[in-house]
């Protein structure tokens, strides 16, 4: 451990991330451009998440990764053991526990509370990216609050499938100011981003670092007929038996077979402790 | 104690003791009204050990520092030279801007960021006689109803925040004590 420094990066490079991060707060749902770095992972491996991660540690800290809802992942797994060996912080399974969850792609079922902070993976971090390809552009458009083609595009979702098929990175408007894209977690997510804890998002390939106080008003946006509705898969999950999780499906088999598992282990795991079971634990338990 | 020099009083263990005051500032900044404490640095008079110890997180060769007024003095600009290497400017070029509330003077001399790049606007440290969760009423991001924060110029504070997303964001300092308002807040005087 040594032979880095507290979590890996050097101190003018987290001063940098730093001062981003203090800005992101001032500004909700911003996009704070910022000199991302090379990390010992590639791109797409969660390396904004890392460099927000690094320069808000501290030794003190109990660290949790999530890797779409699951710990033990090799993404989440392989983010633990790089803070394990460079700042040498506790790690944790357990969301209760933890201090400071990084999270790609999910937020975990149990409500977070004041004293945590969540930071997300984030790959695409601008919302009207793939509805304008220049950035140039999209910056005067969240100057001027110019986001009418957001509202076409999911209109269209509509003409075209009767409903609002965007199901992930579901856009979202934050303190009625910036429309802000939440990283791609399921939009069955979205209505736990007005939460306690700080949230802080890292896109390291796009070098862009937003964030959203807590208890910031972060509303989905929708139509007055058609409104932002959080779904999920209409089952149980098949090991704890929670209907108010947000669910993976599992291929069993080769003949059709499927089972539905909490996404978020952790959760899965607590209430398996606590003697819930689902219809495939059930034969186990008899 | 030892006497203090321009080389004494900076981080004696600077990776850790960034870490701990970065966190304490960015929960206040997150958290606006919220008074934390905050230390690490010992920097030479008139500086707070808040306000000392947020130059030595923040700043380094890239930012231009802004020192108003009694907070100006050769001894304050060799310990930031020495320790953060920080260059010492006018107003209107700096990111931090440190000083009393009366010496920092008018919002209009600093810099509010561009419609497209809020982010790139100063941020005030402000050293108070006081700081207590009472005075002006503060509502918005980061707040769950309302916070009171003892604030130097509720107006000229309002006039900031009205021209949100652009805007100063500030820390005020007191002691070895820290609260922040960022320009996201909604601020009205008491009563």
């Amino acid at each position: 451990m040594s032979e880095y420094n507290f979590a890996y990066l050097d101190e003018q490079t987290k001063r940098m991330i730093r001062r981003a991060i203090l800005k992101g707060l001032a500004v909700p749902g911003y996009q704070v451009p910022f000199a991302s770095r090379e990390m010992p992972m590639p791109y797409g491996w969660g390396t904004g998440g890392v460099q927000v991660s690094a320069a808000t540690l501290t030794p003190d800290d109990t660290f949790k990764v999530i890797d779409q809802g699951a710990d033990d992942t090799t993404n989440a797994v392989s983010i633990r053991k790089f803070f394990e060996n460079t700042a040498g912080v506790e790690t944790t399974e357990e969301t209760e526990k933890a201090s400071l969850i990084q999270t790609r792609h999910r937020i975990p079922e149990a409500k977070l509370r004041e004293d945590q902070i969540i930071v997300y993976q984030v790959p695409i971090p601008e919302p009207l990216r793939f509805l304008e390809p220049r950035e140039t552009e999209t910056r005067k458009m969240h100057s001027l609050e110019e986001y009418g083609l957001m509202h076409v595009k999911l209109y269209e979702d509509i003409s075209q499938h009767g409903a609002i098929s965007t199901s992930y990175a579901y856009p979202v408007k934050v303190s009625g100011r910036y429309v802000m894209d939440p990283s791609p977690i399921p939009k069955f997510d979205n209505p736990k981003l007005e939460m306690d804890a700080i949230q802080l998002f890292g896109a390291g390939r796009e070098q862009r670092i937003y964030a959203v106080p807590p208890h910031t008003k972060v509303v989905s946006l929708d139509f007055e007929d058609y409104p932002f509705e959080a779904t999920k898969a209409d089952h149980p999950c098949d090991l704890c038996g929670a209907e108010d999780s947000y669910l993976d499906e599992v291929i069993t088999d080769d003949a059709g077979s499927r089972m539905f598992v909490c996404s978020d282990t952790d959760y899965c795991r607590c209430r398996r402790e606590a003697g819930h079971t689902g219809r495939m634990t059930k034969d186990v338990a008899a | 104690m030892t006497k203090q020099s321009q080389f004494s009083g900076g981080f004696s263990d600077a990776s850790i003791q960034a870490a701990h005051a970065f966190r304490a500032a960015m929960t206040a900044m997150a958290r606006p009204g919220e008074i934390r404490s905050l230390t690490g640095g010992l920097p030479p008079k008139p500086l707070s050990i808040a306000a000392g110890t947020l130059l030595l997180t923040l700043c380094d060769p890239e930012t231009n520092v802004y020192l108003a007024g009694a907070a100006d003095t050769p001894a304050v600009r060799q310990w930031l030279t020495f320790h953060t290497g920080a260059p010492v400017t006018g107003a209107a070029e700096a990111d931090f801007a440190l000083g009393t509330w009366q010496d920092l003077g008018p919002l209009t001399a600093y810099r509010i960021g561009t419609a497209e790049y809020p982010d790139r606007s100063a941020t005030l440290i402000v050293e108070c006689a006081e700081l207590t969760n009472a005075g002006a009423t503060l509502s918005g991001p980061g707040i769950r109803d309302t916070a009171c924060l003892s604030l130097p110029d509720i107006p000229a504070l309002h006039a900031n925040s009205s021209m949100f997303p652009l805007g100063c964001d500030f820390f005020f300092t007191c002691g070895s004590e820290v609260a922040a308002l960022p320009r996201s807040t909604t601020i009205r005087s008491e009563g």
